[in-house]
């Protein structure tokens, strides 16, 4: 039924072995906004987590830059199809951030600058599998990506990955983000392709 | 060129509903502005059409479209008010 | 005749591309077949799709060029043609597609039309103002070209800003419908090179341009703008200070990497 476009080829778009199901893989960084980037000046920067009790840990800019790093490489995997392999980042692991921090909750919700926000389970950011960037490939991180920090949660689909970044909010019970609210799935294992609810 | 408003959603909507949605005012939970849909700022082509009022900046309605379905969100207008025909 | 398809589920539909006019290097009117077309407004768009042959698919909105029926007059017989306007964006990925690769004969798929805010209704009777920027002058230009055929009466000012002679749309056309269509004015305004003899320096559009070559708020003019986000947002906040009921301004934003 569909018509194919005689010499139509789209976005430059490579199949390789070793990718997610249904991914392609791109060289550029393609930039997915869902409303205004925010600027943000890092004397009005913090990063807080709240949890299920209402207690609050918080980190200015100075601070959480004085925090121990780590420089990192990892893929990331977009749901609009798009794979990036072996990206460089440096940023604080989530283990660090919540070394101090007790919760008995099971899901937290990311928060970030503009309104945005997105739902990762606890266990998903911790044990060295998630941090809060703030360079990429070496530079600060661009406005455009999510600077000055970006959550960086790689083995799940990137908007898990939240640009600008300010809150965690731990949560009994798991509740929808904004792109979750929106139709996308709740979990998003690029792996098992869990890209729309009830994928 | 690619349409960056309400306008450009035409489209979308009219393959769930049997009229046109572009045309109707929307009152934004947010802020309480109204306008048209038409009007409302378009943003995140590529995941999803995510629809902002222009006063606010608030999300108005989002669309997803997945395989065999799309997703509707309207949560950010108390109310539309739609046009008939003939009055 | 040219009645408005039933209510029903919006389908794509195949569209052969039947001619093709360069308007400018950059720019390209494409016309296409499209059987069983319903029938449009002046104003209203339509959705393209394109699929590569790995199942690939690309979509985005054009405003629909021409007026309907096509050509002033006659039932539309044996099929619809449908005219637009692409403006070529070189980091694109369908609009160069459209300017450059397609050719007659080569088929799309077309969804539509669609938009019911952005148009005119020939019912209306208040006097029109078009304001356009760049290639935001085409769903103008089916408003100037449904009115010129049907001889509507509704007096209509357009203000089209352009950068330069050689980016300017419907050419030819558009002194053409200054001379055959009574009440119809057109004002060139040029913000990068205006052409030699050029009464005014090249700017961009600005309270004086709406002031002098739009109507007065008085005659309560139905106000459409089309164009580039911050063209449109510059001209819409113009209209409101000159106190134009912002109710009667509709606004259409192009732009993007399309």
């Amino acid at each position: 039924m569909a018509i194919i476009s005689r010499g139509f080829g789209g976005r430059r778009r490579e199949s390789v072995p070793g990718l997610p199901p249904g991914q392609y893989l791109t060289h550029d960084f393609p930039v997915l906004s869902a409303g205004p980037t925010p600027r943000i000046p890092l004397d009005r920067w913090s990063f807080t987590v709240t949890t299920e009790s209402g207690e609050k840990t918080s980190w200015t800019w100075p601070e959480f830059t004085a925090l121990p790093y780590e420089d990192f490489s990892t893929d990331i995997h977009c749901v609009t199809k798009w794979s990036k392999l072996g990206t460089t980042w440096r940023g604080v692991s989530l283990d660090t951030l919540l070394a101090d921090v007790e919760t008995a909750a099971d899901y937290t919700m990311v928060h970030s600058f503009g309104g945005y926000t997105t739902n990762v389970p606890l266990e998903d950011l911790l044990d060295g599998k998630a941090w809060i960037a703030y360079k990429f490939d070496g530079e600060d991180l661009e406005p455009e990506h999510g600077g000055p920090a970006r959550m960086l949660v790689p083995h799940l689909y990137f908007w898990k990955s939240a640009k600008w970044v300010n809150g965690l909010q731990m949560m009994q019970e798991d509740e929808p983000g904004f792109w979750e609210a929106a139709g996308y799935h709740m979990y998003g294992d690029p792996w098992l392709e869990q890209r729309y609810q009830g994928d | 060129m690619m349409k960056l408003d309400g306008n450009a959603m035409a489209g979308d909507l009219r393959e769930i509903f049997a009229f046109d949605v572009t045309a109707a005012q929307y009152t934004c939970a947010g802020c309480g502005h109204a306008e048209a849909i038409g009007a409302l700022m378009l943003w995140g082509q590529e995941m999803g059409r995510v629809a902002r009022c222009p006063h606010c900046d608030d999300v108005v309605l989002s669309l997803v479209h997945a395989p065999g379905r799309v997703f509707l969100d309207v949560r950010g207008a108390v109310r539309l008010e739609l046009p008939l025909a003939g009055s | 005749m040219a009645r408005a398809a039933l209510p029903g589920r919006l389908t794509w539909r195949a569209a052969t591309l039947a001619e093709a006019r360069p308007e400018t290097p950059t720019a390209r009117t494409l016309v296409f077949d499209v059987p069983d077309w319903p029938g449009h407004l002046p104003g209203q768009h339509v959705d393209v799709r394109l699929t590569a042959p790995d199942g690939y698919r690309a979509q985005r909105s054009y405003s629909i060029a021409s007026a309907w029926p096509p050509g002033g007059g006659g039932p539309p017989g044996g099929g619809g043609k449908v005219e637009l306007t692409v403006q070529r964006l070189d980091d694109g990925e369908v609009s160069p597609y459209l300017t450059d690769v397609l050719e007659v004969g080569d088929q799309i798929e077309l969804r539509g039309p669609v938009g019911g805010w952005f148009v005119w209704r020939e019912t209306q009777q208040n006097p029109v103002l078009l304001v356009g920027g760049g290639s935001g002058v085409v769903p103008l230009m089916a408003m100037v070209r449904s009115r010129g055929q049907s001889r509507a009466k509704q007096p209509f000012r357009l203000i089209y800003s352009v950068r330069s002679q050689g980016d300017l749309l419907y050419r030819e056309e558009l002194p053409r419908h200054v001379r055959d269509d009574p009440g119809f004015d057109l004002f060139l305004n040029y913000t990068r090179q205006a052409p030699d003899g050029w009464p005014s320096p090249p700017k961009r559009i600005d309270v004086a341009t709406i002031n002098t070559h739009g109507w007065p708020p008085d005659f309560t003019p139905d106000v459409y703008v089309c164009g580039p986000t911050t063209f449109v947002e510059t001209a819409a906040d113009i209209l409101v200070a000159l106190g134009h009921d912002p109710k009667r301004i509709r606004t259409e934003r192009f732009g993007g990497t399309s």
